[in-house]
């Protein structure tokens, strides 16, 4: 598999040829349809949700729209309910996309060997993936969580009657560890992308190196510590920073198992939004809550762009 | 190696022998990945055993690993109406697929094969785009359909999720595109081929499977796409995941048919993904890994 970082010289990236030049427009014409389209759906709204947050603005009470400056920010910024929010969206992301690139690239570690049935391993490992996420969710949340007939309960009881007294384990998952249980199906659901994006700087790692490292007499612990690591970093940042800009935007996992609960003890930015929008009707608070995420995934965003262009650099050198 | 490796086979980069000591054969740990596996993989196949059982036999306490066989659930979502939502995320998922391609192909070809000026920016423009998140973007979203009467018109869906995969498009045709060798395209510009013949005879042969790769990608994800389905579809427009969560809410008992449910919404996109899987992570980093 090649990768980027040691892909063959990439082909210049001038004009093909210098014979035949076209007006720039005439070259720049194929570009503008996605352009314009991309600027009218992704960037419009946006200029229309700052002002929107500029209003005093709820639909339950018409007649009071009115401009009211930056009062909406000053709400949402000392909103307990927001605060809490924010806090909560950033325990999850985290729990999330650490705990997935350390399973991931655990994976990756284990698929990067010759064994028998590695592609079958591969394919069951990127499924979780592909299942739809909400389906994922909701599946979790019957399916495993539940105190009664979930699968959690029901394992940890069979090993409780097998090697313990005999009782029956009967945790109720969802209203007792909240947090975690809309982390899990999260987790789940990113670790084979993880996997993937580790598993290809793994293979794109110079065989003379290895070579040599081994022919020095480097054992399995060093190699990996001081060459495939160092080698791998650009790759785990790149799995962060997506797996971050991704996760953030949770939405479905929160809506589907807990609605947010107990309390705002799962409340995350998006859900809370969404409540704020369409439960409390508030939409100039909405709106400002909304340019707030925006900031803080553009502060995110940053990196992620500064990781792949370094990417994208080394491609096209 | 081919499963693995077969993204791009048509650059050889290491001998097959040094491959082969590299990754040697240890027994021992392809058993520790196929139990990592079979872990990993239990969640959706216990979703399958249960979509196939009754319901008593499903929600039994504590569960059972083995039960007998039916298909009752999956007669029964499919008799409860399931069709038009899943017809409307594929009109969603395939029209949006379908115009992306159309707006993506040109804009890739301008950004790689002739590049214009400032390519590098309108490139990381598309991308940046693709960071926003989609919660902020909701609300002038909803406003905007509504004043349009778009709302619960699944061809407003299709316009959002064209828009969600373009930027992702654009940058995986892009690579694709750049990997093809010049000498071609000179070749056929030297003979006075323009941009029609160029796109229509000459690269897209050529990058048919990335393309391939491309559509399956944007579709799994317009076919997952949750939070525009729920908050700007009602009963005429509304989707699989939509469905999905309106069918439970309104069961008792019900986890052999939310199981059925879950396994019909999700099968389409879970082939799609083992079809793309060479591809997949391509598409995730917007062609950053390949």
């Amino acid at each position: 598999m090649t990768t980027v970082l040691d892909a063959p010289p990439a082909p210049p990236e001038q004009p093909v040829s210098e014979r035949p030049r076209q007006s720039p427009w005439k070259r720049r014409f194929p570009l503008l349809p996605a352009l314009i389209f991309t600027i009218i759906v992704t960037q419009l709204p946006f200029v229309v949700t700052i002002v929107l947050s500029t209003l005093q603005w709820n639909i339950l009470r018409p007649g009071e729209r009115h401009f009211t400056g930056l009062s909406n920010y000053a709400y949402v910024l000392t909103d307990e309910r927001m605060r809490a929010a924010v806090w909560n969206t950033v325990v999850l992301t985290a729990m999330v996309v650490i705990a997935s690139m350390i399973l991931g690239t655990a994976f990756a570690l284990l698929l990067d060997r010759k064994f028998l049935g590695r592609g079958i391993v591969r394919t069951l490992l990127i499924t979780p993936f592909l299942v739809m996420p909400i389906a994922s969710a909701l599946f979790f949340k019957h399916a495993l969580y539940n105190p009664s007939y979930g699968l959690i309960n029901g394992v940890l009881t069979w090993f409780r009657q097998t090697f313990g007294d005999g009782g029956v384990v009967d945790i109720d998952w969802v209203s007792n560890y909240a947090m975690i249980a809309v982390a899990l199906p999260l987790i789940w659901q990113w670790t084979p992308f993880m996997m993937l994006i580790v598993l290809a700087g793994l293979q794109g790692q110079s065989q003379e190196v290895v070579e040599a490292a081994r022919v020095d007499g480097a054992g399995s612990f060093k190699m990996f510590a001081w060459i495939t690591l160092p080698h791998l970093r650009q790759y785990i940042e790149l799995g962060l920073v997506l797996g971050t800009i991704y996760v953030v935007q949770t939405f479905d996992a929160v809506y589907s198992i807990t609605q947010g609960g107990p309390g705002t003890a799962t409340t995350t930015l998006p859900y809370e939004i969404y409540l704020t929008m369409f439960r409390k009707y508030e939409y100039g608070q909405a709106a400002a809550a909304g340019v707030v995420v925006v900031i803080i995934t553009i502060v995110v965003a940053t990196f992620a762009l500064r990781t792949i262009s370094s990417l994208f650099r080394a491609e096209e050198k | 190696m081919a499963t693995v490796t077969a993204t791009d086979t048509r650059v050889p980069r290491h001998t097959p022998n040094v491959q082969g000591r590299r990754r040697r054969f240890r027994p021992g740990l392809g058993l520790v990945a196929w139990a990592a596996a079979r872990f990993f993989f239990f969640p959706v196949l216990w979703m399958l055993l249960l979509s196939f059982r009754n319901e008593a036999d499903a929600a039994t306490s504590p569960p059972t690993f083995l039960a007998p066989f039916t298909l009752d659930q999956f007669s029964e979502v499919i008799g409860r109406g399931a069709m038009p939502y899943l017809t409307n995320s594929l009109i969603a998922a395939g029209f949006s697929t379908l115009g992306v391609l159309m707006l993506a192909l040109p804009a890739a070809y301008a950004l790689s094969i002739m590049p214009i000026a400032k390519w590098t920016d309108v490139l990381f423009f598309f991308l940046s785009t693709k960071f926003l998140p989609a919660i902020a973007a909701l609300l002038p979203l909803y406003l905007a359909v509504k004043a349009l009467g778009m709302l619960d018109n699944i061809w407003t869906l299709v316009i959002l999720y064209l828009a969600m995969n373009l930027p992702l498009a654009v940058w995986m045709i892009r690579s694709f595109l750049s990997e093809v060798p010049r000498e071609i395209i000179e070749a056929a510009q030297v003979d006075g081929a323009g941009f029609r013949i160029i796109i229509t005879k000459i690269l897209l042969p050529i990058i048919l499977p990335g393309l391939a790769a491309t559509s399956l990608i944007c579709f799994i994800f317009a076919w997952n796409e949750f939070l525009f389905a729920v908050n700007l579809t009602a009963t005429q427009a509304a989707t699989a995941p939509v469905f999905l969560v309106g069918f439970i809410t309104s069961e008792g008992l019900f986890l052999a048919r939310l199981s059925a449910v879950a396994v019909i919404v999700s099968l389409p996109v879970v082939l799609a993904g083992w079809a793309a899987q060479d591809k997949l992570v391509r598409g995730m980093t917007m062609g950053a890994v390949k």
